[in-house]
């Protein structure tokens, strides 16, 4: 074998599932030490190719060659042995064990019938100095931050003698800093050797850590190129064929009267847990207020506490002058849009169709029903209307909900949501797990929203849309507001500061 | 937990002593007959433990108990007819084992091949437990009475020397099973991948942990242990009586969940439950308030309710419990 032979190779890889396509003829190269981003819309077959990758699916068609010999499929025990690792974007980690627990598992040393839990401990810590990357062996891994716990997960393929790691949206999770940390985690393990497959939405990224891009479209791949040679725009273009405007087109804010305001307003988790502690917020009507943070600083709590679904333990919400009431109807009556984070859980009911979701908060009030029937010709008539103006890409009216991809199943949300005029928008992750061409798109509905009098309560992990939205920033840390800032003075590095807790 | 369990021991043996001051005869009786009575419901609490610690939830050890004491009998029975008492016992013990750990690889197998509901696979066990051993039981067959192992010298001992030093072989087993337990669990590399399993299966998964073959595994060595259960209530009773498990299988699993998952925990747990036993069967026997034997006789499952409803309110079963594990 020469130092030419690449790492990996991947040769006219095929994957049919029932109806679809999800890899046509992909081929993908990884040479030693070099790292490979690998670029796509949601559901343009990223998790379908490293799957085959990493022998969880078996490709239809095609070979891969690691370290020049072909090899088959056998599961992902059998790529572990070979040097293959994969850090899952759900962090495959056993809360209640050990960070030394969680490494070995699988591979654990034994002395005798039983589990020598101190060898263990010292493997860990060997490899956790030899990589730079310090942990303590001994800590229960539910009691480590977000960023710790992904350390936790490389530091598992690393002991696995991993060659090559394949991380799956690594940064989704994670705040700037420890966004930044984990990139330089990677240069350095690329410079010892590891070949290492980077996949991601987020172009900064590639184009910061990567030294080639392969960019996939609905299956097949388009391109693979020097990333010293890509810029932000010629990368998204190949993502979805068209050229995309990053930065959306918006004119000012011209706020009025406020229309959502919050008071020391203090809300539970469901363990009576005090997550939201004294927020005062106010969002005037033509404004989008962006709440910057790192997810479970009460975001999730707060937005639910004033579109109703979640009771307020104390202080008050109100929205045009009427108090919130723990009545997700009434608040809605008020004229509140509502685009939940989760959305399969409380945004869609999967099993209806299409147009069912669409008239999901409106089902029973004239023209879609008199006098408790349905009135299935105006459903209709609405459902067609809307799949058409919101581009929502399917089959029929009549399709599942949840056989969509998630950026059309996000459009159907927003359709519902943003179709009518509003007083309040409130859109928690409206882009979370959305292709470019989507949040371009969703983007563009929530700024209209704003331009038609609404106000917009945005909230969000991603601090590119918080700065391309948003007239005014407010960072929540544990609960609380730690900083109200101005888009136009402030910087990411700023903003990423507060996230932490630092500031 | 261990300040608790030091504070509990304490306690335990301070009443005692008082008790004894006080009764020695009736103390003695009662102390004794709790080791007794606690020795099924370990077993029984373990076999649940070892089951949902790799993820499934086992509602069918009454079942398992059920079939296993039927079979042990009917085993020990015409084997004797055969060979010695011992050789024939040990037979019996082997048929209940064996029988029970089949009915857990069947839950097994319903929950990961056909991913039934574990609810219902695991009454399907029971249900079938009591017609099968209503319909085949033949009155008028006796089996070798199990001996008793009392320890020379110490069973003289006053109250201690009974309580602990004068029982059957199974409740001697069962007290051993708690140690054994307890080191496989977090010491051994099968009970780490046993708790990783149970609390998340596709991390175990994803390091190449054969997860489905650990639950038959685990389901068969609980249905085992089951096995012994069933055996440690023909070591009392010598005569296999229909139903004669009388909820003990299900009282099990509250002995698992006070226990909170734990071998120890069980093993503390269980002895409680012995106690309410003895207690109860003590003051039917003694008759020493005017009052219908029945309302002695319900004590313990009115104390399982309540107990069970206050140890609920804190405990943390393993994660993945009771979900079929998808995978790609």
């Amino acid at each position: 074998m020469t130092n030419d032979t690449p790492l990996l190779e991947a040769r006219g890889l095929t994957k049919r599932f029932p109806g679809v396509i999800a890899n046509d003829q992909v081929d993908l190269v990884l040479h030693r030490g070099e790292i490979l981003g690998l670029l796509g819309e949601n559901g343009a077959g990223k998790s379908t190719l490293v799957k085959m990758l990493f022998g969880i699916h078996q490709p239809d068609e095609g070979e891969i060659l690691l370290r020049g010999e072909r090899i088959t499929n056998d599961g992902p025990g059998e790529s572990i042995a070979r040097g293959i690792s994969m850090v899952h974007q759900h962090f495959q980690l056993v809360p209640p064990l050990t960070v030394a627990e969680n490494i070995v598992l699988g591979a654990e040393p034994v002395r005798g019938l039983r589990f020598d839990k101190g060898a263990a401990n010292d493997r860990v810590r060997e490899i956790s100095e030899r990589y730079g990357l310090t942990v303590e062996p001994t800590d229960v891994v539910e009691q480590l931050p977000v960023g710790l716990q992904q350390r936790v997960e490389i530091l598992k393929a690393l002991y696995r003698g991993a060659e090559l790691l394949i991380l799956d949206e690594p940064t989704a999770v994670l705040t700037p800093q420890e966004t930044d940390e984990l990139l330089a985690i990677l240069r350095d393990l690329a410079a010892t050797g590891v070949g290492i497959i980077f996949i991601t939405h987020k172009l900064r990224e590639v184009l910061d850590v990567t030294d080639r891009v392969t960019v996939l479209r609905r299956g097949k791949s388009v391109g693979t190129v020097a990333t010293a040679e890509a810029t932000s725009a010629s990368l998204a273009e190949l993502m979805v064929g068209r050229s995309v405007v990053l930065r959306v087109d918006k004119t000012a804010a011209e706020p009025s009267e406020p229309v959502l305001t919050t008071s020391e307003l203090r809300v539970r988790d469901d363990r009576k847990r005090e997550l939201v502690s004294g927020v005062d917020l106010e969002v005037r009507s033509g404004e989008i207020l962006g709440i910057a943070g790192v997810e479970g600083n009460g975001q999730r709590e707060l937005v639910e506490a004033v579109t109703g679904v979640r009771p307020i333990h104390a202080g008050h919400a109100t929205i045009v002058g009427q108090r919130v009431a723990h009545d997700p109807r009434s608040v809605r009556e008020l004229g509140v849009a509502y685009i939940p984070e989760d959305r399969e859980r409380d945004g869609l009911v999967g099993v209806y169709s299409i147009a069912d979701n669409l008239v999901l908060t409106s089902y029973h009030t004239a023209p879609f029903a008199r006098t408790g029937v349905r009135q299935f010709p105006a459903i209709r008539q609405l459902a067609t209307k809307l799949v058409e103006r919101f581009d929502v890409r399917t089959p029929s009216i009549e399709t599942p909900v949840s056989s969509l991809s998630g950026g059309n199943k996000q459009k159907v949300i927003v359709a519902r949501e943003l179709s009518v005029e509003n007083q309040l928008v409130v859109a928690s992750q409206p882009t979370r797990g959305v292709d470019v061409g989507s949040i371009e798109f969703i983007h563009q509905q929530l700024i209209d929203a704003r331009d038609k009098g609404a106000a917009v309560l945005l909230v969000s992990a991603e601090l590119d849309e918080i700065f391309a939205l948003a007239d005014r920033i407010a960072v929540i840390y544990e609960g609380r507001i730690v900083a109200e800032l101005d888009p136009n003075t402030t910087s990411r590095e700023e903003v990423g500061l507060y996230m932490a807790g630092g500031g | 937990m261990i300040t608790l369990g030091r504070g509990l021991t304490l306690f335990t043996i301070v009443a005692l002593t008082i008790s004894y001051q006080i009764d020695d005869i009736q103390t003695t009786a009662v102390a004794a007959r709790t080791v007794r009575e606690a020795a099924p419901l370990i077993l029984a609490g373990l076999c649940g433990l070892v089951s949902e610690r790799s993820g499934i939830i086992n509602i069918g050890i009454e079942g398992q108990m059920l079939l296993a004491a039927f079979c042990g009998f009917l085993g020990a029975s015409y084997a004797v007819e055969s060979m010695g008492s011992t050789p024939a016992l040990l037979v019996g013990v082997l048929a209940a084992m064996a029988v029970a750990a089949v009915a857990g690889l069947f839950l097994a197998w319903t929950s990961i091949k056909l991913r039934m509901d574990q609810i219902i696979a695991g009454t399907v066990i029971n249900i079938f437990a009591i017609g099968a051993t209503s319909f085949f039981f033949a009155q008028g067959r006796t089996m070798p009475k199990v001996p008793n192992w009392s320890v020379p010298g110490l069973d003289e001992w006053p109250l201690v020397g009974r309580m602990l030093f004068d029982h059957g072989p199974f409740t001697y087993l069962a007290i051993l099973v708690v140690a054994i337990v307890h080191v496989a669990l977090f010491h051994t590399r099968w009970g780490l991948r046993t708790r990783a399993v149970g609390e998340h299966p596709s991390a175990a998964d994803t390091v190449g942990v054969r997860i489905f073959r650990l639950r038959y595994v685990n389901l068969a060595i609980g249905g085992a242990l089951a096995g012994l259960a069933g055996m440690a209530l023909l070591q009392s009773a010598s005569v296999f009586n229909r139903g004669m498990t009388n909820g003990k299988g299900f009282i099990a699993l509250a002995v698992m969940i006070i226990g909170r998952w734990r071998p120890g925990g069980v093993l503390a747990a269980a002895v409680l439950f012995g106690f309410f036993n003895a207690l109860q069967a003590q003051l039917q026997f003694k008759q020493a308030f005017d009052i219908p034997p029945q309302f002695f006789g319900m004590i313990p499952f009115v104390l399982t309710i309540a107990v069970l409803a206050a140890a609920g309110l804190s405990a943390r079963p393993p994660a993945a419990v009771g979900q079929h594990y998808e995978t790609e």
